[in-house]
C-alpha cells in the first residue's frame, strides 16, 4: 500500500466514529478499529521491501519553493515506529471500547484517538523535516484534546493544558533548530540531511541547532527538567496513557533523536547534553515513582524514567547504545501499555487507583494479577522476560560510558536507577495484588471481561516470548538499529542473549534487583523520610512561571494597547515616522533625474486655496458645520489638481464623492453635537502637534523625493498604454485598467463598497431595534428645524433636473471606456439624482416611489459584474476575459461592444446601490415622531393649500 | 509643481494626524477623511507628475502620464467613502447609544461629566 494511504487513512477515518456515534458504541469502536486495522495491514505490505534493506518512499512537491515536499519515507527505523503505533493502537481501541463508560462520547474519542494516530505515523513516515514539524505539532493538539477528554475533569484541562504549553514550546523551539539544521544543508528532505553529518557537525550553528532539536525532543519525551507535564497527563482516561504517555507520543522524542543520531551524535555536546538529561530523569523518575500512590502516577514516573533511560543510551553515540536503545523502546512499549491497561482494569473495577487502599487482588483478579504481575516483573529486569535483556545491554553500555572524565560515575547512576526501577515494580505488585483481602474497596473488584485484559494479555504474551526467545526479534532489532546508525558506525552483530557470562552488567543487575526487595522491604520507613524531605512541586512552579509570563505579557501589552485609539493613533505614527527615519538615514538616495514640472499663479493659488483651508479646519474644527465647509473646499482642491495634473477620471470622482461625503456627515452631523468642546490641555496639544508635524514632514519629504526620481524599473503602465486600445478595444486607459486589465481588483472592490453598505444597514437596523430608536423619535433637535422643510422651489428644481442628471451619467457610463467616465462615476452622479429627490421631496415620499430594493441593486450590479466574468469560461478562457467587436446598425455610426461595458454595468449597479443605502440608512434615523411623514413632495403646495382663486373650476380643484 | 503637491501631502497628513488625536469622534473622521486626501494623491503621485497628457490615448500624443496609479486611487475613493460611512455610523451609533461622543473609553468618574453636551 502507498505510503499516502497509510498517513492518511487515520485522518481520513477520523470522520468515521463522529458519524457512526449514533449506531452504538459496538460499531464506532468497529470502524476505528478496522480503519486502524486497513493501515496497519497497508505497513505490513512494504515489510518485504524494508526487510530487503530497501527505503520505501513516495513524494508530491507541495510547496517546493518553501522546500516543502510531501515526502514520506520508510525504513526500518520508520516500519518499527509505525508498527508500534499503529499495532499497539489496535489493542488500545479494544481495550477503550470496554473501558469507556456509557456516559462518555465514545465517537468523539475515537476522532481524537485516529487524528493522534494518524499524525504520529505522519511523523515518523516523514522524509519532510518541515513535514514532520507539521505533523509534530499535530500530536501536541490532538493529544491535547484526548488528555483533556474529561472535560469536566479540572484536573484534565490543567492536565492538558501543561502538557500543551509543554511540548508546543517545544515543538517551537524544535522549528528553529530544524530550520537552522535545513539551511545548514540547503534541504530539508531528512534523506538528504542524513548525508550530511560533516557538514552540520563543522557548522558554527551545529550547537544552537542541537540545542533546539534536542529542546523539542526533551519537552515530548518528558526529559528532565520537563519531565513534569507528563504525570499530570495522566487525568486522562487510561487508554489514553497507555497509548500516548508509554507507547507513542513520549517515544516521538526518542524517535526523532533516533531519526537525527546519524548527523547530531556523537560530539561531545551531544554525549554530555543526551547523556547527562537521560541519566537524571532515569534516577529522578524511578526514585520519585516508588513513593506514587497513585497507580497512573507511578507507571508515569516509571515512564519517565524508561524514557530516560534510552535517552542515555542513545546520548553514548555508539552502535551498541543505539541497538540497544531500540530493542529497549520495543520490550518498553510491550510491558507499559500492558501495565498502564492493567492499573486501567484496576481502576475500572475497585474505582481506585490509589494503592494505600488496594492489596489483596491477588485472589478477586487472578487474571489481571498475572498480567501485571509479569509486565512489572519484566519492567524490574527479571530474566527469561524481556525487560531483563534490555536492561542488561544498558547496563552493559554504561559500564563502557565515561562521563566528565569518571569511570564509574554511569554505571553507579544506571546500578542507582534501576535498584529504585526494580523497588518500584516490587511495590506495584505487592501493594496492589499480595497481601490479604480487605473488604473496605470503594467497589467490590473482580476480573472484567475478556475484551479488557485480552489486550494486555497479547502484549504479555509477547514480553515471555522476546524474554525467552530473543533470536526471533533479534534480526528486527538489527535491522531497526542499522538505520537508526545509517552506516555511520559500524554495529557489530552480538547476539541477544540471556546469558552472556559472568560480566559486570550480570553483577550491577543482581544489586539492582536485591536491592529493590531491600527497598520494597524498608517502603514504611524510606515512606517517612520521603514525606519528611522537602520537595519542590512541579506543578506549582509551573503555574507561577505561567502566571508571571501571563502577567509580564498583560503589562506589556496593555501599556500599549489599552483600548484607547487615541494612543494607537499615536504610537503608530510615532512607529511609522521613526521607521521612515531610520531608513532615511541608513539608506541612500540616487540623485534627481526628472525636470521639475512648470508652476504658475493658477496652481500657486489652488495649493493656497488648500493650503488656507486645512489650516483653518485644524484651527476651527471645533465648529462643525465650518469645519464641513472647509473640508469640501479642500476635496474641491485636490480634485482641481487631479484635473490639471492629467486625471480627469480622478477628478471626477472625488468631485462627487465629496458630494455625497458631505451630505453623510450633514446627516451625521444632524445628531451629534455641533460643536467640540475644548479638553485636551495646551500641553497636550502642543504634543500631537509636534507628532503630526513629524508625520506631515515625513510624508513632505518621502514625497518630494519620491516624484523627483524615475522608477526603478520600466512601470508595468507601458504595457496598459500599448495594449489599451489593441487588447481592451478603448482609448480611457485608465477606465480600460479599471474594467479590464484589473477586472478582477475592480470585482473585489465592488463587493467590499457593498459590505460596508450593508454593515452600515446592519447597524442602523441595530440601533433602531434597540432603546435607541424611542430616544430617536422623541429627540429635540439642538438646532430649530426649518419652517419649510421641502421647498417648493427645490423641489421643482430637483425634479426637472433629475432627467437631466440621469442623461448625463448615462452619457458618463457610455463614454468611459473612451472618454473620462465610467461605472465608478456615473454611479455616483446617478445617486447624487436621487439624493436630490430625497433632500427635496422627503424620505417617505421618495422611496415610497423607488420601485427597487438598494440591496437588490448591489446584489445585481456584483451578480451582473461576476457573470459577465463567467462568461469566459463559456469560451474557454480564464475569468474576466474581455472582448469587443465594432458593429454597425444604421443609421447609427459604427460602435463598440465589449464586454467590457457589461462589466462596467455591475460595477454602475454596486455603486449606486452602496451610496444609496449608505445614505438612506442614516436618513432613516432622522425621521422623528413629532414630524409626520409627510405623503406630499412639498409641505406648502398652492394647488393643496391655498383656496381656490375666484372663478377656478370645481373640477380642477377635485384633481387634487 | 511637485513642491506644491509634495507640501499638500504633507500638510494634509500633519492636520489629519492632528485631527486623529482629537478626543472626539467628530474630528477624528474628519481627520481621517484628509488623511484619505493624503494617502491618495501621495499614491497618484507615485506615477509622478505630467501635465496635459491625461491617458486618453489619441492619435496626435505619444507621451501619456501614468494610468495604473489613476486606476488604483480611482476605486480607492469610492472604497474611502464607504469606510468613511461606515466610520460614522459607528461614532454616531456609538453616540447614539451612550450620549457619549467620546472616541476611548472614559473613566468613571470621567465619564459622568456633561462636559460638551447640551
Amino acid at each position: 500500500m502507498s505510503l499516502f494511504f497509510i498517513v492518511a487513512l487515520p485522518f481520513l477515518g477520523a470522520l468515521l466514529p463522529g458519524v457512526m456515534n449514533a449506531a452504538g458504541r459496538a460499531a464506532c469502536a468497529g470502524v476505528t478499529f478496522t480503519v486502524t486495522l486497513a493501515a496497519f495491514v497497508g505497513l505490513l505490505t512494504n515489510l518485504p521491501a524494508v526487510l530487503a534493506g530497501e527505503v520505501v518512499t513516495a513524494r508530491i512537491d507541495w510547496i517546493p519553493t518553501l522546500g516543502l515536499n510531501f515526502t514520506l519515507m520508510l525504513d526500518g527505523l520508520g516500519f518499527f515506529f509505525a508498527f508500534l503505533i499503529l499495532g499497539i493502537g489496535l489493542l488500545i481501541i479494544a481495550y477503550g471500547r470496554h473501558y469507556l463508560s456509557r456516559k462518555d462520547n465514545m465517537g468523539e474519542f475515537f476522532t481524537y484517538l485516529l487524528l493522534f494516530q494518524g499524525a504520529m505515523v505522519g511523523i515518523v513516515l516523514s522524509d519532510n523535516i518541515l513535514l514532520l514539524l507539521v505533523f509534530w505539532e499535530l500530536t501536541s493538539l490532538s493529544s491535547f484534546l484526548l488528555i483533556g477528554y474529561w472535560k469536566h475533569l479540572p484536573e484534565g484541562r490543567q492536565g492538558a493544558r501543561m502538557a500543551l504549553t509543554v511540548t508546543g514550546m517545544g515543538g517551537l523551539a524544535m522549528i528553529g533548530g530544524m530550520l537552522i539544521l535545513g539551511n545548514i544543508v540547503g534541504s530539508y528532505d531528512l534523506s538528504v540531511i542524513l548525508q550530511n553529518r560533516e557538514a552540520i557537525q563543522a557548522d558554527p550553528l551545529y550547537l544552537p541547532a542541537l540545542i533546539l532539536i534536542l529542546l523539542g525532543c526533551f519537552t515530548k519525551s518528558a526529559q528532565f527538567p520537563f519531565h513534569f507535564w507528563l504525570p499530570h497527563a495522566m487525568a486522562a482516561p487510561t487508554p489514553v496513557s497507555a497509548y500516548l504517555h508509554s507507547a507513542t507520543m513520549v517515544k516521538a522524542g526518542i524517535f526523532l533523536m533516533a531519526r537525527m543520531w546519524p548527523v547530531l551524535s556523537g560530539t561531545p555536546e551531544w554525549f554530555v547534553l543526551v547523556t547527562g538529561a537521560g541519566l537524571i530523569t532515569m534516577v529522578l523518575g524511578a526514585v520519585i515513582a516508588l513513593f506514587k500512590h497513585d497507580l497512573k502516577a507511578l507507571l508515569a514516573f516509571s515512564t519517565v524514567s524508561h524514557l530516560g533511560l534510552i535517552t542515555m543510551l542513545l546520548g553514548t553515540g555508539t552502535a551498541f547504545g543505539a541497538m540497544a536503545a531500540v530493542f529497549h523502546i520495543l520490550n518498553h512499549a510491550t510491558f507499559k501499555a500492558a501495565l498502564f491497561m492493567s492499573a486501567g482494569i484496576v481502576d475500572h473495577e475497585a474505582h481506585t487507583r490509589d494503592i494505600r487502599v488496594l492489596g489483596g487482588l491477588r485472589k478477586l483478579m487472578p487474571v489481571t494479577f498475572v498480567i501485571a504481575t509479569i509486565a512489572a516483573l519484566s519492567m524490574a529486569g527479571i530474566p527469561f522476560l524481556n525487560g531483563f535483556l534490555s536492561k542488561e545491554m544498558m547496563l552493559e553500555e554504561a559500564n563502557h560510558t565515561v562521563l566528565f572524565g569518571s569511570y564509574w560515575l554511569v554505571p553507579v547512576l544506571a546500578t542507582l536507577g534501576s535498584t529504585f526501577s526494580a523497588a518500584y515494580c516490587f511495590r506495584f505488585i505487592g501493594h496492589t495484588f499480595l497481601g490479604p483481602v480487605r473488604d473496605d474497596y470503594p467497589s467490590k473488584p473482580h476480573d472484567p471481561n475478556p475484551g479488557m485484559w485480552l489486550p494486555p494479555a497479547i502484549l504479555v504474551v509477547l514480553v515471555v516470548v522476546i524474554g525467552v526467545a530473543p533470536f526471533l526479534v533479534q534480526d528486527f532489532v538489527f535491522l531497526v538499529a542499522k538505520s537508526v546508525i545509517g552506516g555511520v558506525a559500524e554495529l557489530e552483530t552480538k547476539y541477544i542473549k540471556i546469558w552472556h557470562g559472568l560480566v559486570p552488567a550480570l553483577y550491577m543487575s543482581i544489586i539492582a534487583v536485591v536491592g529493590g526487595l531491600v527497598l520494597t522491604l524498608l517502603f514504611k520507613p524510606l515512606l517517612a523520610i520521603w514525606d519528611a524531605l522537602p520537595r519542590p512541586e512541579a506543578k506549582v512552579i509551573f503555574e507561577a512561571i505561567v502566571e508571571a509570563a501571563a502577567a509580564a505579557a498583560r503589562a506589556f501589552s496593555h501599556s500599549l494597547h489599552n483600548g484607547a485609539f487615541t494612543r494607537y493613533a499615536m504610537i503608530g505614527t510615532v512607529a511609522i515616522v521613526a521607521a521612515g527615519y531610520h531608513a532615511w538615514i541608513t539608506g541612500t538616495v540616487g540623485p534627481a533625474t526628472r525636470e521639475l514640472q512648470p508652476t504658475g499663479p493658477v496652481p500657486i493659488a489652488g495649493w493656497a486655496m488648500l493650503v488656507a483651508a486645512t489650516a483653518a479646519l485644524v484651527v476651527l474644527h471645533r465648529n462643525r458645520f465650518l469645519a464641513l465647509i472647509l473640508i469640501g473646499i479642500v476635496g474641491l482642491m485636490v480634485s482641481v489638481g487631479f484635473v490639471y495634473l492629467s486625471a480627469p477620471d480622478l477628478a471626477m470622482t472625488q468631485f462627487t464623492v465629496e458630494v455625497v461625503t458631505i451630505i453623510l456627515l450633514l446627516l451625521a452631523l444632524n445628531f451629534l453635537p455641533n460643536r467640540t468642546p475644548i479638553e485636551s490641555s495646551s500641553l497636550r496639544r502642543v504634543r500631537d502637534a509636534g507628532v503630526a508635524i513629524a508625520g506631515g514632514l515625513a510624508t513632505f519629504a518621502l514625497a518630494y523625493h519620491y516624484m523627483l526620481r524615475d522608477a526603478v524599473t520600466t512601470p508595468i503602465s507601458e504595457f496598459h498604454l500599448a495594449n489599451s486600445y489593441k487588447g481592451g478595444g478603448g482609448t480611457n486607459v485608465v477606465n480600460v485598467i479599471l474594467v479590464d486589465f484589473r477586472g478582477f481588483d475592480t470585482y473585489g472592490e465592488i463587493i467590499v463598497l457593498g459590505i460596508a453598505a450593508l454593515l452600515i444597514y446592519a447597524l442602523t437596523e441595530t440601533l433602531l431595534g434597540g432603546p435607541v430608536r424611542a430616544r430617536l423619535l422623541n429627540r429635540v433637535p439642538d438646532q430649530p428645524r426649518a419652517g419649510d422643510m421641502h421647498p417648493m422651489m427645490m423641489v421643482v428644481l430637483t425634479r426637472v433636473m433629475m432627467p437631466v442628471v440621469l442623461m448625463v451619467g448615462f452619457y458618463i457610463f457610455l463614454r468611459g471606456h473612451n472618454e473620462p467616465g465610467g461605472g465608478f462615476i456615473s454611479g455616483l452622479v446617478v445617486s447624487i439624482a436621487v439624493v436630490m429627490q430625497y433632500m427635496a421631496s422627503g424620505f417617505a415620499w421618495t422611496s415610497s416611489r423607488l420601485r427597487y430594493p438598494y440591496h437588490g441593486v448591489i446584489g445585481a450590479g456584483v451578480l451582473v459584474a461576476g457573470l459577465t466574468g463567467i462568461g469566459s469560461w463559456f469560451v474557454s478562457k480564464p475569468f474576466l476575459t474581455s472582448d469587443f467587436t465594432y458593429v454597425r446598425i444604421p443609421p447609427f455610426n459604427e460602435f463598440e461592444l465589449a464586454t467590457a461595458a457589461l462589466f462596467d454595468l455591475g460595477v454602475f449597479l454596486a455603486v449606486v446601490g452602496a451610496v444609496m443605502l449608505s445614505l438612506e440608512s442614516f436618513s432613516r434615523l432622522a425621521r422623528r415622531a413629532d414630524t409626520e411623514d409627510s405623503e406630499h413632495p412639498m409641505d406648502i403646495d398652492p394647488s393643496r393649500d391655498d383656496p381656490l382663486p375666484y372663478g377656478a373650476s370645481d373640477t380642477a380643484a377635485e384633481g387634487n | 509643481m511637485e513642491f506644491l503637491v509634495a507640501s499638500a501631502i504633507g500638510i494634509l497628513t500633519a492636520a489629519g494626524i492632528y485631527l486623529v488625536l482629537r478626543l472626539r469622534t467628530f474630528p477624528v473622521i474628519l481627520g481621517i477623511s484628509l488623511l484619505t486626501y493624503a494617502v491618495n494623491v501621495f499614491l497618484f503621485a507615485s506615477g509622478r507628475l505630467t501635465i496635459g497628457a491625461a491617458p486618453i490615448l489619441n492619435d496626435d500624443m505619444t507621451t501619456y502620464t501614468d494610468p495604473l496609479p489613476q486606476a488604483l486611487v480611482l476605486t480607492a475613493i469610492v472604497i474611502s467613502f464607504g469606510m468613511t460611512a461606515v466610520i460614522v455610523m459607528i461614532g454616531l451609533g456609538a453616540f447614539l447609544g451612550s450620549d457619549d461622543d467620546h472616541v476611548d473609553d472614559q473613566r468613571e468618574d470621567e465619564g459622568t461629566k456633561p462636559e460638551g453636551q447640551p
